[in-house]
């Protein structure tokens, strides 16, 4: 495996595919990304050798874990007690559709079945991630347990549908184990790709082994590595590895001739094909060719695998509205509304008790603690908040850019369901000159008649975006807050023009936004980035993006990747 | 059952020595790890909790009742006889509700003979063991609030359902979460007695090592297991040492204004920094097998008893555990 190309995914899933069939449990299982004919190939490969079980998105605790069953219980008069989800998929293998909309809760619940101390009791989990973006994808906690991940999204099927599965292993000791070297190599890759997770390193050495045993040898030669570093590492990459030393020319295809240092100890470089003394280098470079290339983008604009998902807020409490959660004791007031059902449930336990004890009227004898209220989760609706500098230092120069970003990015709203507010700071004092909003009208006439000139209150408008962020975050909105700023203050919070005092105003404003954790982006609209801006932002705590050839895409495209 | 060994965990000494701190002083309040995934942080919980020597109960009780105690659950046990079980372990799952977590009505016994029995929940199975979340972060507050209660008070005391129950649920606390995934409140933060950081390790040699030992692991846990049985035992005795002279652990003054004077140095919140900086102190001096507390004992738990106390300074971008380090020269040259 010389070559940087990577081979077609359907190939890379075809072998991740019947690795894991080897020894589902020590796999974990796979994760396959993007809907297509290609992933329902291998869907239906597997279920034709293995059992496999569905596990619905929405799947509750009760279910998941058993307990007693109350309504064969009720009518049978003894308590019926039923096996939960997780316990009937020992030894299978479970499909988990609609991965991405799995919740913490329900990951932690399968998370921990798929940690079991004995391999016999856990289960293989391929997860059918659908999500569109980056950002949707399934928990993290699921994700990190299973071995490979493959991207789907646009393979063709291949001869995936025909895969020939091998039979599982009696026990994984017939796993080739990797030479010194090849482990080696591996962690090396694994440093340079900055994985830091010891499941990805167990995967990837366990990968290797699996490889060479479906090769049919029973030793570990460097092709193993290679589909081991892409199949497992590569997907999980957190930094592009470093170029090449210093002969890395722009072109990185050709590899360079071996690198003197790291075969100066190893002898035969010509026969890395099979002696097992892997060069690192290369395997690096299969991996980088491997990454999908969603991920470099996502690590160019500098954002880490969170954050929240697209035109969604953060995820909070409501008793009103969102997706339902198990309901709670408590009385329906304060807008909370009755969950009838799970009244009645917990009141009929008690009914025996209850006659027994009480007067002899016959009906359900219902008390205050059996009233159980809905609840609800619901995703807060984000709204960006924009502060532009009106100023005449900046005025002048960025003043119409900033005005088109925000529209661009208003015209999103409709999409995002995001909505936007608009502050202006110029002269003496800082002006909202757009409440909350989604008209795009409102906001194009507020924009337009968006004077320029005078002095800097950089203060003012930082106290002001902090005092609505966090209104706006107390009533249940996710504020994102952007400064379009060159960051030179000179007006003081007092009103009197004094250079000194403004600047210690304006990082004291940029400290409270950070103390009350609302999220920001600073952009620096001076046509050279200054200290001063960039000073700000670390008040604030918010990400500094000097902007020196600005135009309105580019600014809405940074500030669409925050919100 | 053969899990990986605790002795066999590659680098990660701080976690594990915080562990060993807790399970000498459970006093201290319990760990909370931070850190990425798959860095080893339940596995070297787990691994601790099955090396310890089992303890002893009345028979059958439901509460786990140590001898001296028995009568004192809700059940309560009358059963004269004692059994060892193993130190119990308990994985809090995110999606854990408050009826699992604290206890319920026993629904089978309400429903076929109209009696109200209480049915205990994972805190009564955590009694006298661990109680291991991972990503406490993103549990629901009131649970956090509810187990940190708990911790703190070691008593479970139930007022629901008609029911009203208390019984003992000492247990260490483990948390384990990723802060970038989520903050934990300051408050609760706070009530953890120690704190750690746990990254894998960045070099070619330990990664190497735990790749090696993880697959020597899955090809045959039992042999593993048995390799590494003896580096085991001795951590056991250690612990069991350490029980043993906590105690007798004799702590000057001159110690104490040494960690008053370290606590206003790094301007930690709070008494509670002082008191687990003390018993922390303690239990390291009794693990390493020492007589009174000294000043080393003191800097060599400051870090992970002071770390998560640390005020935020928004200007000062320096991680915590600098800002220790640093008080440390200040203090003691």
């Amino acid at each position: 495996m010389t070559s940087p190309d990577a081979p077609p995914a359907a190939a890379d899933a075809a072998l991740a595919l019947r690795a894991f069939a080897l020894w589902p449990a020590g796999f974990g299982g796979l994760w396959l990304r993007g809907p297509g004919p290609a992933r329902d190939a291998l869907v239906e490969r597997l279920g034709s050798a293995v059992r496999l079980r569905r596990m619905p998105a929405h799947i509750d605790g009760e279910r998941l874990h058993g307990g007693i069953d109350l309504a064969a219980s009720l009518a049978a008069g003894r308590s019926v007690s039923r096996s939960g989800f997780l316990e009937e998929a020992r030894g299978g293998v479970v499909i988990a559709p609609l991965a991405e909309r799995i919740t913490p809760a329900l990951a932690g619940s399968v998370a921990q079945a798929l940690d079991h101390a004995e391999p016999a009791e856990r289960f293989g989990l391929v997860l059918l991630d659908d999500g569109a973006e980056r950002d949707e994808m399934p928990p993290l906690s699921l994700t990190e347990r299973v071995a490979f991940a493959c991207d789907l999204g646009s393979a063709a099927p291949g001869d995936l549908a025909s895969t020939a599965l091998p039979a599982p292993l009696a026990s994984p000791a017939e796993i080739p184990a990797c030479s010194a070297a090849g482990l080696e190599a591996l962690a090396a890759v694994s440093l340079a790709l900055g994985v830091d997770s010891g499941r990805a390193l167990r995967f990837a050495a366990l990968t290797a082994g699996a490889s060479a045993r479906l090769d049919g040898r029973d030793f570990v030669q460097e092709s193993d590595l290679a589909a081991a570093a892409r199949l497992v590492l590569a997907p999980r990459a957190t930094r592009l590895p470093p170029p090449p030393q210093d002969d890395a020319d722009a072109e990185p295809p050709p590899p360079p001739p071996p690198p003197p240092e790291s075969d100066a100890d190893t002898p035969g470089d010509e026969e890395q094909e099979d002696n097992g003394t892997p060069d690192p280098d290369q395997l690096i470079e299969a991996a980088a060719a491997a990454i999908p290339p969603g991920l470099l983008e996502a690590l160019a604009d500098g954002r880490t695998r969170r954050g929240a998902g697209s035109g969604g807020g953060a995820r909070h409490l409501s008793p009103l509205r969102g997706r339902p959660l198990a309901a709670r004791q408590g009385l329906p007031r304060g807008g909370a509304r009755l969950a009838l059902i799970d009244t009645l449930r917990a009141a009929v336990p008690w009914q025996a008790l209850r006659r027994t004890e009480g007067e002899t009227h016959s009906g359900l004898r219902i008390m205050k603690d059996d009233v159980r209220v809905r609840r609800f989760e619901a995703r807060s609706a984000s709204v960006t908040i924009f502060a532009v500098d009106a100023s005449g230092s900046a005025a002048f120069t960025r003043l119409a850019e900033a005005k088109g970003a925000v529209e661009l990015l208003l015209a999103q709203a409709y999409v995002k369901r995001t909505e936007v507010a608009l502050v202006a700071f110029r002269g003496q004092d800082a002006q909202l000159l757009l409440p909350p909003t989604r008209s795009l009208t409102r906001a194009r006439r507020a924009l337009t008649e968006l004077p320029g000139g005078g002095g800097t209150p950089l203060a003012a408008g930082l106290s002001m975006v902090c005092t609505l962020g966090t209104g706006l975050a107390r009533r249940g909105y996710t504020p994102l807050l952007v400064l379009l700023t060159d960051g030179r203050g000179n007006i003081a919070l007092d009103g009197s023009t004094n250079r000194a005092a403004a600047t210690e105003d304006a990082l004291k404003a940029g400290r409270a936004i950070a103390a009350a954790g609302l999220a920001g982006v600073v952009i620096d609209i001076s046509p050279r980035p200054r200290p001063e801006a960039a000073a700000v932002a670390a008040a604030m705590r918010a990400r500094y993006v000097p902007l020196p050839q600005a135009n309105a895409t580019v600014l809405s495209k940074v500030i669409g990747a925050l919100a | 059952m053969n899990r990986f060994p605790f002795s066999a965990i590659v680098a990660q000494d701080e976690m594990k020595q915080a562990l060993l701190l807790a399970a000498v002083d459970p006093a201290i309040g319990g760990v909370m790890v931070f850190g990425d995934r798959g860095t080893g942080k339940s596995t070297a919980a787990r691994a601790l909790a099955a090396i310890l020597p089992p303890i002893t109960a009345v028979e059958g009780c439901r509460f786990g009742c140590a001898p001296p105690d028995a009568g004192t659950c809700p059940d309560p046990c009358t059963s004269k006889k004692t059994a060892k079980r193993a130190v119990p372990f308990v994985d809090l799952p995110l999606g854990a509700t408050e009826d699992r977590v604290i206890g319920a009505l026993d629904l089978e016994r309400a429903l076929r003979s109209g009696e109200k029995r209480f049915e205990p929940g994972l805190l009564a199975k955590a009694h006298r063991g661990f109680l291991y979340i991972d990503e406490i972060n993103l549990l629901e507050d009131h649970l956090v609030d509810l187990l940190l209660d708990v911790a703190a008070s070691g008593e479970n005391l139930v007022e629901r359902e008609g029911l009203s129950v208390r019984h003992k649920a000492k247990f260490v606390l483990i948390g384990s979460g990723n802060p970038e995934e989520g903050e934990l409140r300051p408050q609760l933060l706070d009530r953890f007695g120690l704190s750690v950081e746990v990254r894998t390790p960045q070099t070619l040699d330990a990664r190497v090592e735990i790749m090696r030992r993880c697959a020597a692991h899955e090809r045959d846990p039992a042999a593993f297991c048995a390799e590494w049985a003896p580096a085991d035992a001795k951590i056991v005795r250690k612990i069991a040492k350490g029980r043993t002279r906590l105690p007798s652990v004799e702590t000057p003054d001159e110690v104490l204004y040494d960690a008053s004077r370290l606590c206003m140095a790094c301007r930690a919140d709070g008494l509670r920094g002082e008191l687990t900086l003390m018993r922390a102190a303690r239990a390291q001096a009794a693990l390493e097998g020492a007589d009174t507390v000294k000043r080393k004992h003191v800097i060599a738990v400051a870090p992970m008893a002071l770390r998560h106390r640390l005020r935020r300074d928004v200007l000062d971008e320096t991680g915590s555990t600098t800002r220790i380090e640093r008080a440390v020269a200040e203090v003691f040259g």
